[in-house]
């Protein structure tokens, strides 16, 4: 479904944030990518969808290889992807169901998309979506006015307006309380398993990580330092990744009920560590 | 910041001393400063008209009141083309300032190297002439009239609003454009959902704000023969017919706080 090969990235500043990359996702398989601020997590999603420009290294989507595309042939392969975003990324000025809809802006022309009229079936698509999260009386309200957990609902419809193959999800959780949190990643779950949806979830929260996911790959500095499933994600393999720190604390505690977040050290304070 | 090492604990001062000793140099500075320009200023005031300038106000409000109130027959028209240039120039600027304030912005202009510079150009040369003085050289250009008030207006308030708007637009929240990006949508879209929704409440304050100016100067282009109750303000000043210049001022008073009253109601109906 996605292929990295040798995927390096180097910023003009000369910051190596990955250093030959390489991994593959079946397709319906929810990944998660862990490690530390600063290890690479959010380019390398960038990467895929090109917000990010890799310096080399080549990426498939399925037979398309999309490091090749030019503008035309990418803004067509970017609807193919849903991105879900840190801090939602909505447009807070306007409504929820025009949120929606912007998902659907890679489908319509320009002008019906500046007079705001969408196909029909796009708009049954969205109300249908709206209700999946459970937002149809928000349907009018502008996105500003949500709470953080309804406002990633929306990002999260948003993605799923696109029909995309596969998720490009940038730390969904990462300003919601516990609670929140945990009722995200499950929607999460929940939608790739109703569409058959691949994803790639950057996710610092090992434990969310561990429950939620169905393979982890851990990066640190840019390179890829564990690739399994969740189980292997023992004291030893998460030294390996984030740096020496006493992972026994959290990992007791990762069973415990939805509304208390285990003690997990954030990841900033983890740099330090390395 | 000054931290000192004494036996007691360390003594922290915001300033070190020679450091206060310098800021108090350059305030000594700019007060013999502000002395000499004073003189140099005031070398050629004839002091006896200033000392009887109480008695001079007073005599001119004297003739000024009451102001001549059937005068407002023929003040009716001229304050309302004076309206009408300050918001056609308005809506001129608008057009042709926002696509110079797209070109302008670091963030959404095509060449930061070639069109950002031109853009700037255009948005310094604008604000650096005042609008009476372009009603001066478009009277010689077009003749007397309302549409060079209107040009004057648009022509000084595309350097404002461009400016203030090109500001906004290099403050939006880049995330929100980078997620309608990712949506697969082609530039016109990003523009139109990424960042015009971003930018809208900061358009509305700013175009109103400079209606606003643009009521009041419009008010004097009539000096230079722009169109606008300036005209009538101007020849009932060299008529001396002092009553009239009174309602003059009241009138334009009267159209500046009805403007700011629309104004302060638009704004609060947009945002």
């Amino acid at each position: 479904m996605l292929r990295l090969e040798s995927l390096t990235k180097r910023y003009l500043t000369g910051d190596l944030a990955l250093a030959d990359v390489s991994f593959e996702i079946p397709a319906g398989q929810v990944v998660g990518l862990i490690g530390p601020s600063g290890a690479g997590k959010s380019t390398l999603i960038r990467c895929v969808n090109r917000l990010v420009e890799p310096t080399s290294g080549r990426i498939w989507l399925g037979d398309l290889e999309l490091t090749r595309l030019g503008r035309r042939g990418l803004r067509r392969a970017r609807r193919r992807m849903g991105m879900i975003f840190q801090e939602y990324a909505l447009v807070e000025r306007l409504t929820v169901m025009e949120n929606l809809l912007s998902g659907r802006l890679g489908y319509v022309s320009f002008w019906s998309s500046l007079i705001r009229r969408f196909p029909p079936a796009d708009i049954e698509n969205a109300f249908r979506l709206l209700d999946r999260v459970g937002l149809t009386e928000q349907a009018d309200k502008r996105a500003d006015a949500l709470s953080g957990g309804q406002r990633q609902r929306v990002g999260i419809a948003r993605a799923l307006a696109q029909e995309p193959e596969i998720l490009l999800v940038d730390e969904p959780t990462a300003s919601l309380d516990p609670k929140t949190s945990r009722q995200i990643m499950r929607l999460l779950r929940e939608v790739c398993a109703e569409r058959g949806l691949a994803a790639v979830v950057n996710i610092h929260d090992v434990v969310l990580a561990r429950e939620f996911m169905m393979r982890i790959v851990g990066l640190r500095a840019g390179a890829i330092v564990y690739d399994g499933g969740p189980d292997g994600l023992t004291p030893a393999v998460l030294t390996e990744i984030y740096g020496e720190e006493d992972w026994t604390a959290s990992s007791d505690l990762s069973d415990t009920g939805p509304s208390a977040r285990p003690v997990v050290p954030g990841a900033d304070e983890l740099v330090g560590a390395l | 910041m000054a931290i000192r090492q004494t036996p007691d604990g360390p003594i922290w001062r915001k300033r070190t001393t020679p450091q206060s000793l310098a800021l108090w140099f350059g305030w000594l500075l700019l007060v013999l400063l502000f002395v000499l320009a004073w003189e140099a200023m005031t070398r050629n005031q004839i002091w006896a008209f200033v000392w009887d300038a109480p008695e001079q106000a007073a005599d001119l409000f004297g003739r000024m009141v009451p102001p001549r109130w059937s005068y407002m027959d023929q003040l009716w028209v001229p304050l309302w083309d004076t309206i009408n240039i300050a918001t056609l120039g308005t809506l001129l600027a608008i057009v042709l300032a926002v696509p110079v304030a797209f070109l302008a912005a670091r963030n959404t202009t095509p060449s930061p190297l070639l069109v950002r510079p031109i853009a700037i150009f255009i948005i310094v040369g604008s604000r650096s002439v005042n609008a009476l003085i372009w009603a001066l050289l478009l009277v010689a250009i077009l003749g007397p009239g309302l549409l060079a008030g209107i040009i004057a207006i648009a022509l000084r308030s595309i350097g404002f609003i461009g400016k203030l708007l090109y500001e906004a637009i290099e403050e939006i929240d880049p995330r929100q454009v980078e997620a309608i990006r990712a949506t697969g949508a082609g530039p016109a879209q990003v523009l139109d959902f990424g960042i015009v929704p971003q930018i809208m409440p900061a358009f509305a304050g700013i175009t109103l704000f400079r209606w606003d100016i643009n009521i009041r100067e419009s008010t004097v282009l009539g000096l230079v023969g722009a169109g606008g109750i300036g005209l009538q303000l101007k020849s009932s000043v060299d008529s001396l017919a002092w009553p009239q210049v009174t309602l003059i001022f009241i009138a334009i008073l009267a159209t500046v706080i009805l403007s700011e009253w629309v104004s302060a109601r638009v704004r609060a109906a947009l945002i």
